[in-house]
């Protein structure tokens, strides 16, 4: 408690005059720490000047410092003339970043611990008391800011004529809306415009010409292409079909084995897919209905499809029902066939909507 | 004429006047100088997120060098081989580039990306402290109010920087953000829609988040930062209740020169760590993921470690469509509980608890004394509530790598997941609730009966019992000592802590010096405290 006791004691006493001659600069610090209610209760080195624990620590210091200068040294070597540019294998420029970040972070430290050094170390610890004031505006203060305050409300004279106010706030809300209308206004974009949120690159084109099925790289294709049991991703055979100008189009193509296409085709037909399927073919949506990932880990022996981001299931052979995680709804179905050249096409476009779900989705 | 000398002794003081005269800033210059600063290494944790941003700064500027924020195609051709030729957007290519054919590039991604993740750790650190010391009492409502916003800003400066390569992790976690966007009910599809400029993705996405990630969201974090600090500097740092310390004052060290030097030295240790980390340890290897396609994704899709608790919330919601049967029919789909509605009650819980909590307990004190966590149980109870919640999401968020790595059934995970959100954090209340008044109990045992001393003592009548040191000197009633009141700090538990046992031996292979003849038994007079332990410490100046 002799910290506590100390400061009360300082409590009312009068300023020193930092004019009197024989102050020391301590005595001149510690009156102005005064002036500002703070009391330097304690302060003394903790190293004897001269000493040999402080030719140590200041070794110490100036070695980190001289390891920093070395480290920042070989930080610019190595960025200037170390082997950089990227080439396959397992060549001299892999070491590039690590080196890089070692000697930079060694440079970096060194400069770190040797402020650290210094300021814990060498320099002499206080303890000094500041008051916080809290509260401490004084309440007369308080009052005459206050009335201040209603006095200019008051001059204004809002309150005998309210007629200004209400219309200056009528005059200005519109002027607010104006400021946000622009923003606003120019990134709002019609989302049900061409009916983007309903169709696919599926759709027939304009002289119902149907959409074939193709592969990445823009290949039909045939039935043959797919092995029994696999499963392949399809795009809309269209202009730009493969790419994210589509993001809702890509198309899992799956051929089922005999037995679970039965079980497939009866599943259909339930819900009024009959004819969607192609033999033993079948086409699912691959964004998942959920948060639009592609769901795309198949696993052949069971017939279910695994969203890898939510972990959401599907079980094919029954409509791509959701049977596990968060998803509610089945991935919708392309309804497809063969064309007369024999590749596979989209019979229409998809017949449910695409994608994650959405308000107005009927 | 004849030139006077020029004296250079004079000229700091001349300057100085010159100055003063001018500005007249002598007064306020001296105050800032003297202002005392409380230490403690917890109040650390702030300035370490302080710290990382100043880094993403400096790192961020020089990547908006060579970043080309458009979603143009084009074909790559730099020094990667195994993606040379491929189509890709511009942004994509322009991140490969920095990563390969821009010399230092690579380590100021990862620079950057590491300095964001520690930003925002130690954000979440600095606001558990806070939380549980009770720093968040009046008068710093709005700092905690700023601070839970700070969170949520840098959340949005972190997904937005996650987005811009446009690889293929980060346009699926886009993908994911469109559709919880699409979820909202009403205006869903109007605002994926203006914020996409059309269906997703659009062609206009990343020069938006762009805008966004460099200029207005470090706008306006750097607005709240500094009205944090504003408001630190003005209401003046909290402190832990000790010898002399009052809700009335500060007792510390003046800032300058030892408080700002030890600040200046350790902003140069955290850069120094994230440069080792930047150069020592990759992140976010975005060639290995290759462009975003719609149709690609592989498993072990992790989000940033702050964006995990969500995909975790989204994994666990059961599929609960709720259908409206009006007209045509409307929907709300599953995805909008756990990814808006949850988030929303967790930034009004959180950013409301200071009004909650005093309102509870009628406090409308200030308070600038902190609070030992184990003295206010119920609200250690609720933070370790809340910590669990957010663990057993964060780890949902990985249940696919964790049911991969430990062979579990993923479906397992997921039901683990929701059992246990449900169930651990009212267990982690409780037993976190035990604990603090397990600790509070013996803390006065301590003070009552003195510290353990491991003397075991055997009474002629043939019993044992053990020694205790008592903590307060003997008070007249003749059996002793009499206990001391507890006064919110430590309380001395070790015979050592009391001085008793001399101090600790420093030296690393061998100790530099010798130690202190150690009296151990009770009989002996009444041990000196270390004298360098006099001050402002633990227990024992309260003697």
């Amino acid at each position: 408690m002799t910290t506590h006791t100390e400061h009360q004691a300082q409590q009312g006493r009068e300023p020193l005059d930092v004019n009197t001659p024989g102050l020391s600069q301590f005595d001149i610090v510690r009156e102005g720490a005064r002036r500002d209610d703070i009391e330097i209760v304690h302060y003394e080195p903790q190293v004897a000047p001269g000493s040999k624990a402080e030719r140590r620590l200041t070794r110490t210091v100036a070695s980190f410092f001289l390891l920093t200068g070395l480290a920042a040294t070989a930080f610019l070597v190595v960025y200037i003339w170390w082997p950089w540019e990227y080439h396959a294998g397992s060549g001299g420029d892999k070491w590039y970043t690590p080196l890089l970040g070692v000697t930079l972070g060694v440079a970096l430290l060194g400069i770190g611990f040797g402020i650290l050094t210094w300021g814990k170390k060498l320099l002499p610890k206080e303890v000094s008391i500041q008051d916080r004031h809290e509260g401490a505006v004084a309440s007369d203060d308080r009052i005459i800011t206050g009335q201040t305050m209603l006095y200019m409300a008051d001059e204004l004279g809002v309150k005998r004529r309210p007629l200004l106010g209400i219309s200056l706030l009528a005059g200005l809300a519109p002027v607010g809306a104006v400021a946000a209308a622009p923003l606003v206004g120019g990134l709002i974009s019609q989302p049900h415009k061409n009916n983007q949120m309903f169709t696919t690159g599926f759709a027939p084109a304009e002289g119902g010409q149907k959409v074939r099925l193709v592969r990445e790289d823009g290949r039909p294709v045939r039935p043959a292409d797919v092995s029994t049991g696999g499963q392949i991703t399809v795009f809309p055979g269209i202009d730009h079909g493969v790419s994210n100008l589509h993001a809702d189009s890509p198309t899992l193509l799956i051929h089922l084995r005999d037995s679970d296409a039965q079980e497939s085709r009866r599943a259909n037909e339930r819900v009024g897919h009959g004819d969607y399927m192609w033999g033993n073919y079948a086409a699912y949506s691959k964004i998942c209905t959920h948060a639009g990932c592609p769901a795309s880990l198949y696993e052949q022996q069971t017939n279910r499809l695994l969203c890898p981001c939510h972990q959401s299931q599907f079980l094919i052979t029954d409509n791509a029902r959701p049977i596990f995680g968060p998803a509610s709804r089945r991935l919708p179905q392309l309804p497809i066939e063969v064309d007369s050249e024999g590749y596979f096409v989209a019979k229409s476009d998809y017949t449910e909507t695409v994608g994650p779900d959405f308000w107005e989705r009927p | 004429m004849k030139r006077r000398k020029f004296d250079k002794a004079a000229v700091p003081g001349n300057v100085a006047r010159g100055v003063d005269d001018r500005f007249q800033v002598a007064t306020p210059l001296r105050r800032l100088l003297n202002k005392v600063f409380p230490d403690h290494w917890s109040f650390l944790l702030g300035e370490i997120a302080l710290f990382s941003f100043v880094i993403l700064l400096l790192t961020g500027v020089f990547l908006t060098f060579f970043y080309e924020p458009a979603m143009t195609e084009v074909v790559y051709n730099g020094s990667y081989a195994p993606l040379r030729g491929t189509p890709m957007s511009a942004a994509y290519a322009s991140s490969l580039d920095i990563s390969f054919d821009v010399r230092g590039g690579l380590i100021m991604r990862q620079m950057h990306h590491w300095s964001a993740l520690l930003f925002m750790a130690a954000i979440v650190v600095h606001m558990l402290r806070v939380f549980f010391t009770g720093a968040f009492r009046k008068p710093r409502e709005t700092n905690w109010i700023i601070g839970s916003l700070l969170f949520w800003v840098g959340f949005l400066a972190g997904f937005t920087g996650y987005s811009l390569p446009d690889d293929g992790l980060s346009g699926t976690g886009l993908r994911i953000a469109s559709a919880i966007m699409l979820s909202i009910p009403v205006i869903g599809s109007w605002v994926t829609s203006s914020i996409f400029g059309g269906e997703f993705p659009g062609t206009i996405i990343i020069s938006r988040f762009y805008i966004a990630h460099v200029l207005l969201v470090p706008g306006l974090l750097l607005a709240l930062i500094g009205a944090h600090l504003g408001l630190v500097f003005k209401q003046k740092h909290t402190q832990w209740p000790g010898p002399g310390r009052t809700n009335g004052n500060v007792v510390g060290e003046r800032m300058f020169p030892r408080y700002a030097i030890k600040q200046g030295g350790f902003f140069m240790v955290v850069f120094g760590v994230i440069a080792l980390m930047g150069g020592l340890f990759q992140i976010n290897p975005i060639w290995l993921f290759g462009p975003y396609e719609a149709w690609v994704v592989s498993a072990a899709s992790q989000p940033d470690w702050y964006v995990m608790f969500l995909d975790g919330s989204t994994r666990l919601m059961p599929a609960w469509e709720i259908n409206i049967p009006i007209g045509d029919g409307y929907v709300i789909p599953p995805l909008f509980w756990p990814t808006v509605v949850l988030p929303g009650i967790l930034v009004g819980l959180s950013t409301l608890y200071p009004f909650l909590e005093a309102r509870r307990l009628k406090d409308t004190r200030s308070h600038n004394l902190l609070q030992r966590p184990r003295d206010v149980p119920a609200r250690t109870g609720l933070g370790a509530m809340a910590v669990t919640f957010f663990i057993v999401l964060t780890l949902s968020g990985a249940n696919d790598v964790i049911a991969d790595k430990f062979q579990i059934s993923l479906n397992a995970m997921t039901w683990a997941g929701r059992i246990g959100l449900l169930v651990l954090p009212p267990l982690a209340y409780y037993v976190t609730y035990r604990i603090c008044l397990g600790l509070q109990q013996h803390d006065r045992e301590v003070l009552a009966h003195g510290v353990e001393t491991g003397i075991i003592r055997r009474l002629p009548d043939g019993r044992f019992e053990e020694v205790h040191q008592p903590l307060a000197a003997a008070d007249g009633h003749g059996d002793g000592h009499g206990a001391l009141p507890y006064a919110g700090w430590v309380v001395p538990k070790k015979m050592n802590r009391l001085g008793a046992l001399g101090p600790a031996i420093r030296g690393f292979f061998y100790p530099i010096e010798k130690p202190a003849e150690a009296p151990v038994s009770p009989g002996h007079p009444p041990v000196e405290p270390r004298p360098e332990r006099e001050e402002i410490g633990s227990g024992e100046s309260r003697r």
